[in-house]
């Protein structure tokens, strides 16, 4: 079914939450394809169901109903567990406030995919190696606290991209960032997609990201807004 | 993710938390040190008493009238008789030696110091039977007892409270009940007793005894101490000394109105009763250990909600739930397992103590940690910890990785 190019495909998604009594149509049916390589903005206000979006693209959650497709892969059935080795394998996340451990150092967190992905020799080099790649070579033994929000989020950048995934989700990656380390965040982003290829998607409400990337994909009410 | 990560990474999370993990490791350490210290103590308990039972003789039985287990009419008393009967070679092949006792209390003076002993009338035969030693003088004598001379034997214990020392008493002279008597030796230690010190006594001969001391009527013992010829023999003198006396009390037919028991009836009633006595002690320590668990419970359930998000990252980035699962269950068993090896470390310490506090008030008693306590309280002890660990790490593992991400 899915076109080879297609790293995500999905057709008729739909997400609905029990909220006591009354049932929440977070998403009616979204029918995105975004292919390899290419940078794509999720856009919307607050209620749109872009984060219910992202987490099921993420393969964080699953749809109510409708297939997704993943590389290819149908993965809109697959259980807890077999999701799990997909966001190891496939999936990088970068989020607002970092989401780093705070009692390990930089390198200890950028090998912790590694981990879970049952890599047993050479981890400290390649994250290291990693940690070099986003310009925090000389900080690998810092813990978090003692990284600025820049340097925090080019190590959760680092651990996002160990694994070589297809796909990297970034949730408002500049959201809690200066401008200045906002636009450095943001280079670096674009240029791990020219590098290596990867599929970008970044959630954002900031119009300046937005325009940055090569297709926006405005959610409103749990629909794709039709372009205009 | 592999074992040494795991232990690793619980190891962090412990750090970084000091204080609470101490509190809750020492729950644990309570728990297993109390275990572990009861455990020695009835143990060395049990030791010392089933000791001192084998100190009183080898291969002895022991005869006490009237029967112990029912109701007899016209119950009659032990004699010399029955003693003498009993020790006839012809009717009792397997009687080595028998020594009849009158026993009782007495106050004993020596110059100012005043002591109430055990006073024991007895034979000659007495000392094989009883297997005791001399640490000076003599034993009493056939004509002592024929003379019902006023001469006594004291244990060491005794000549410990009378005269400060235990040599270098022999001639002199006490008053047992205000009536003087020539102290002809000097009893070696049996070691402490459990009913009562065995070294806390006097011996007399056993018609002075009678007479002058306890008043009983002629001819009338208390106690037959006999000696059967070897360990294998026992039952046979058991069943010949009661086919005399059945002959001898003309009770053939009912009851018997004498009681005989055997030095192993002694043994195995004893280590009945301290078993019941370890099992009880241990069973108290063990709930301490069960508290202590709840604690490890506790304090994982209260990490497993601040560290919610952690555990949503650790989701987001591939941790499946037998990942998290272990990591958490490696945390308690981490804390209970260093809680048991604390643990057993200051329950040795504390059984070594009581050991001192023992010796130091005269009871020679040695807490006895045994390997298999030892065993037992580790393995126990992480038990514990996986087991009060299960619930909260399952918690853990079952967090929607969408919601735990969320929560703040």
């Amino acid at each position: 079914m899915a076109k080879k190019k297609d790293v995500i495909l999905t057709r008729e998604i739909t997400k609905v939450y029990q909220m006591g009594e009354v049932q929440v149509h977070a998403l009616c049916g979204v029918s995105i394809n975004i292919q390899a390589g290419e940078v794509v903005a999720i856009m919307g206000p607050s209620g749109s169901g872009k984060s219910t979006l992202m987490n099921i693209i993420g393969c964080l959650d699953r749809p109510s109903a409708g297939d997704y497709y993943l590389d290819g892969e149908l993965v809109s059935n697959l259980t807890d567990d077999q999701l799990a080795v997909i966001r190891n394998k496939k999936v990088g996340f970068v989020f607002q406030n970092f989401n780093l451990l705070s009692r390990s150092s930089a390198l200890l967190n950028v090998e912790l995919p590694l981990h879970y992905a049952g890599v047993k020799d050479g981890r400290r080099e390649k994250a290291a190696e990693a940690l070099q790649s986003v310009g925090l070579g000389d900080r690998v033994n810092h813990k978090p606290t003692e990284l600025s929000g820049g340097e925090q989020q080019r190590v959760a950048l680092a651990r996002a991209i160990i694994n070589n995934p297809s796909i990297i989700m970034a949730d408002e990656p500049t959201g809690n960032l200066d401008s200045k380390s906002g636009e450095e965040i943001m280079q670096l982003l674009l240029e791990m997609n020219k590098k290596f290829g990867t599929t970008l998607i970044i959630v954002t409400h900031d119009p300046m990201i937005a325009k940055r990337t090569q297709r926006i994909i405005n959610l409103y009410d749990g629909l794709v807004e039709k372009k205009k | 993710m592999n074992i040494a990560q795991s232990i690793r990474e619980a190891l962090e999370s412990l750090v970084s938390n000091k204080l609470r993990a101490a509190l809750t490791i020492l729950g644990i350490v309570i728990g297993v040190a109390a275990v572990i210290a009861m455990l020695a103590v009835g143990s060395g308990a049990q030791d010392t008493i089933l000791g001192s039972i084998s100190g009183i003789g080898t291969n002895l039985l022991f005869v006490f009238q009237g029967n112990f287990q029912q109701d007899v009419r016209n119950e009659q008393p032990l004699t010399l008789g029955d003693v003498a009967a009993i020790g006839d070679i012809f009717q009792a092949q397997h009687v080595d030696g028998i020594a009849p006792v009158v026993n009782g209390s007495a106050i004993v003076n020596f110059g100012g110091e005043s002591s109430v002993v055990e006073l024991f009338g007895v034979t000659p035969e007495f000392e094989i039977v009883r297997n005791y030693g001399l640490i000076e003088g003599g034993f009493i004598t056939e004509d002592n007892v024929n003379g019902r001379a006023s001469v006594a034997l004291l244990g060491p214990e005794v000549a410990d409270k009378l005269f400060g020392r235990r040599e270098l008493i022999t001639g002199e002279t006490i008053r047992i009940e205000g009536q003087p008597f020539r102290v002809i030796g000097i009893l070696e230690s049996k070691g402490g007793g459990s009913f009562g010190s065995q070294d806390n006594v006097i011996l007399v001969p056993i018609t002075t005894a009678r007479v002058r001391l306890l008043n009983r009527e002629r001819d009338h013992v208390d106690v037959i101490y006999v000696q059967a010829v070897d360990a294998k023999s026992v039952p046979l003198a058991n069943e010949e000394i009661a086919q005399i006396l059945r002959t001898r009390h003309r009770t053939d037919l009912g009851a018997d109105d004498f009681t005989i028991f055997t030095q192993e009836d002694f043994l195995s009633l004893a280590g009945t009763i301290t078993n019941v006595l370890t099992i009880f002690l241990g069973g108290i320590a063990a709930i301490s250990l069960l508290v202590g668990g709840i604690g490890i419970m506790n304090i994982m359930l209260v990490s497993v909600t601040e560290r919610t998000k952690e555990i949503g990252l650790r989701k987001a980035v591939g941790a499946r739930k037998a990942d998290i699962l272990i990591q958490f269950l490696t945390e308690s068993s981490l804390l209970s397992l260093i809680g048991g090896i604390i643990g057993i470390f200051f329950g040795w310490l504390i059984s070594f103590a009581v050991g001192q506090v023992a010796a130091a008030s005269g009871t020679p008693f040695t807490p006895n940690v045994s390997l298999s306590a030892v065993l037992l309280a580790t393995i126990f002890s992480t038990a514990v910890g996986l087991f009060f660990g299960i619930y909260p790490a399952n918690r853990a593992a079952n967090l929607e990785p969408v919601e735990a991400l969320r929560y703040e």
